[in-house]
């Protein structure tokens, strides 16, 4: 490496390290702070917890008052049963898209990339009625419902794009060999689109899981209410519970970590090699 | 085991026709190799015959049985294409069972048939090995493998050797004689390689523009070419061609005339005073001690030195090149001038339509 390279990769990385520093500090400051008394959060924020100052009464606060495993078990129940009908019907939906020429093809697959221009939230107060007549008010299926609707435009597109790729006649080797075409989605294309699927599943679930806005609305008791809802109520309009809100912040963050951790493993590319030359 | 029968197939793209009116009969146990300069509808017509396009119109029978309306699995052909496209998630095992499972052939039959595959293309060390761990020439024999163990009434294969290496190429296609010895089926193959094309096989189909140009034994197409595209076509390097016109008939006796040869003496009794003809010799034929009725002469402008013979490119008398095959090791230098001459057999003779004309010479 020349000098000049050198430099040129120093401050590419500089930039990347600053740009890390700032999407992580605040994830860091609040873990940091959910392990410290609440006399420490404020006199020294920017320290970490040490002997004198580390404490766990967020966490026990959040357990003994909070239905915090029910808030849990909700969201991720809404988040992973709604990432598992959009990679779906996603997927199927991008597979009929691009695969076979229907009358009306073209138009529903530009009817489906409007979905991705109009953010759902402008038909919230459609959804509500809708949801109270149908008898939905209250339920995780109507959040599910919403979900997938929200979530399968990006998918259907993204997965377009990556179905397209795939090899033509692979497919076509696939006839063939007389595979039915269910079985050629299902174990011919969809193994090829792991690495899509992957990427998509982490752009549907982050969005998911952090939503405040439907829970909001479309939930009302403490029995379907999710994580980023229920840390509300420790956020008062005259006091607000610190060491609780940051604990229950810190386990909100948790499993979209984890999960990420495990998608991204399957974010390789090149699966395709060998395929064809 | 099967017989192929094609009448008036047409396919059409929007207002472009990509196949017209193709009608072929093709033997049971033929191997039959499609040519024709690139799209010329060669692999269309193979993708109907398998069923991957449907047909604008005509009929498809394989085994006396029309297959128009049936879906590729059900009409008894397996198809290898340029790509391979074998399943890149699967081993070579599961490349080739794969299909087997969805018609019904028992595990244990699909375990022989896989056997005995691997044994004919010697892919017994490769078979739980993926495909992106394989080299190209293993690649195209696990494609070859996968269409075996189908034990389809017609093989398929669209250029299967165009992405080896010269070497690799040589050695696969004298797999494939041998493979179509042993199996006796019905092939249909298409291939851009005229060696390939005259190796194997039975018989040639000419294809230019969507219409077959003539069908034939490599030998016929060679020394009987039916028209001037043929003509051009198989051979390399491609036939020489020279203008030409019927200057006088006597008693069915032609005497042809043209710039840049001496005219010559040609038994057809078809022929009329005026016609215009093209004359067309191939390189190979052009010599310098023969004898025959066809002279040319030229000066020698290039020299192509391929080792057991040279080709040279000569400039004749109307300023347009000409090629001639010189074997031996005494090649022309430039500069010379040399007459070349063809026997009355090597003498082939088109006319305006572009037909052959028929002439007793060759009888
Ligand atoms: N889907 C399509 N829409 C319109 N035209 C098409 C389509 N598919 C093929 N064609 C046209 O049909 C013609 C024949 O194509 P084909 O692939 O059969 O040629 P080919 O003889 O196999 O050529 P090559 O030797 O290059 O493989 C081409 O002119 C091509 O442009
Ligand atoms: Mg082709």
């Amino acid at each position: 490496m020349s000098g000049k390279q050198r430099a040129r990769s120093f401050s590419v990385h500089l930039i990347l390290i600053a740009y890390s520093l700032l999407a992580v500090g605040p994830i860091l400051l609040v873990v940091m702070n959910s392990f410290k008394m609440r006399s420490a959060i404020f006199g020294a924020p920017l320290a970490p917890p040490d002997a004198t100052t580390f404490s766990l009464i967020g966490y026990q606060k959040v357990f003994r008052t909070a239905h915090i495993l029910t808030y849990y078990s909700n969201s991720l129940i809404v988040t992973l049963v709604s990432m598992a009908l959009v990679l779906l019907f996603g997927a199927m939906a991008a597979w009929a898209l691009t695969e076979y020429r229907f009358r009306g093809s073209t138009a529903l697959a530009l009817f489906l990339s409007i979905g991705i221009m109009v953010p759902i939230r402008l038909g919230s107060v459609a959804i509500l009625n809708m949801m109270r007549s149908a008898g939905l008010n209250d339920t995780l299926t109507a959040l599910i419902l919403v979900y997938v609707a929200q979530g399968l435009p990006m998918s259907i597109f993204i997965l377009s794009e990556f179905i397209q790729q795939i090899p033509k006649d692979l497919r076509d080797a696939a006839r063939c060999d007389g595979v039915p075409e269910i079985r050629i989605f299902f174990e011919v294309v969809a193994p090829l689109l792991r690495p899509a699927i992957a990427t998509v599943a982490v752009f549907t679930i982050v969005p998911i899981w952090n939503d405040l806005w439907f829970p909001l609305i479309l939930t009302s008791s403490d029995t379907t209410h999710t994580v980023t809802l229920g840390v509300q109520q420790f956020l008062g309009q005259y006091i607000t519970d610190w060491n609780s809100v940051l604990a229950a912040l810190s386990m909100a963050i948790l499993p979209v970590v984890v999960i990420y951790v495990i998608l991204s493993r399957q974010l390789i590319a090149g699966l395709t090699s060998g395929a064809v030359k | 085991m099967a017989n192929l029968r094609i009448e008036h197939l047409n396919k059409r793209y929007g207002a472009t026709k990509v196949l017209n009116d193709i009608n072929l009969n093709i033997e049971d146990g033929e191997f039959v190799v499609l040519v024709g300069p690139s799209g010329c509808g060669k692999s269309t017509l193979l993708r109907m015959i398998a069923g991957l396009d449907g047909a604008s119109g005509g009929d498809i029978h394989i085994a006396g049985k029309l297959v128009n309306a049936l879906a590729p699995a059900e009409r008894g052909i397996a198809m290898v294409f340029q790509s391979y496209a074998l399943y890149p998630h699967m081993n070579v095992r599961k490349n080739m069972t794969f299909g087997l499972k969805f018609t019904g052939v028992p595990p244990t039959e699909r375990e022989r048939r896989v056997a005995e595959a691997a044994r004919m293309l010697r892919l017994e060390e490769l078979l739980d090995r993926y495909p992106r761990d394989l080299s190209g020439g293993q690649r195209q024999r696990v494609a070859i493998g996968r269409a075996i163990v189908r034990e389809p009434a017609v093989f398929l294969f669209d250029e299967p050797l165009s992405n080896l290496d010269a070497a690799l190429r040589v050695s696969t296609r004298v797999e494939i004689a041998n493979l179509h010895r042993m199996l006796k089926s019905t092939i249909v193959y298409v291939t851009h390689d005229q060696v390939e094309a005259m190796t194997l096989a039975d018989r040639i189909v000419v294809m230019n523009r969507g219409c077959i140009e003539q069908v034939g034994r490599p030998l016929d197409l060679y020394y009987a070419p039916a028209n001037l595209f043929v003509a051009g076509f198989i051979g390399s390097p491609a036939m020489n061609f020279f203008e030409a016109k019927v200057e006088r008939v006597e008693s069915g006796c032609a005497r042809v005339a043209g710039a840049g040869f001496r005219s010559f003496e040609l038994s057809a009794p078809s022929l009329e005073v005026g016609d215009l003809l093209t004359v067309g010799v191939r390189p190979e034929h052009l010599g310098r001690g023969a004898d025959g009725p066809f002279a040319v002469e030229g000066v020698v402008e290039l020299v192509e030195r391929l080792g057991e013979s040279s080709f040279a490119y000569l400039r004749r008398a109307d300023n347009r090149l000409f090629v001639a095959e010189v074997r031996g090791r005494q090649t022309p230098t430039p500069g010379e001038r040399a007459t070349l001459v063809a026997g009355a057999r090597d003498v082939h003779v088109f006319d305006a339509s572009g037909l052959r004309v028929s002439t007793q010479n060759e009888a």
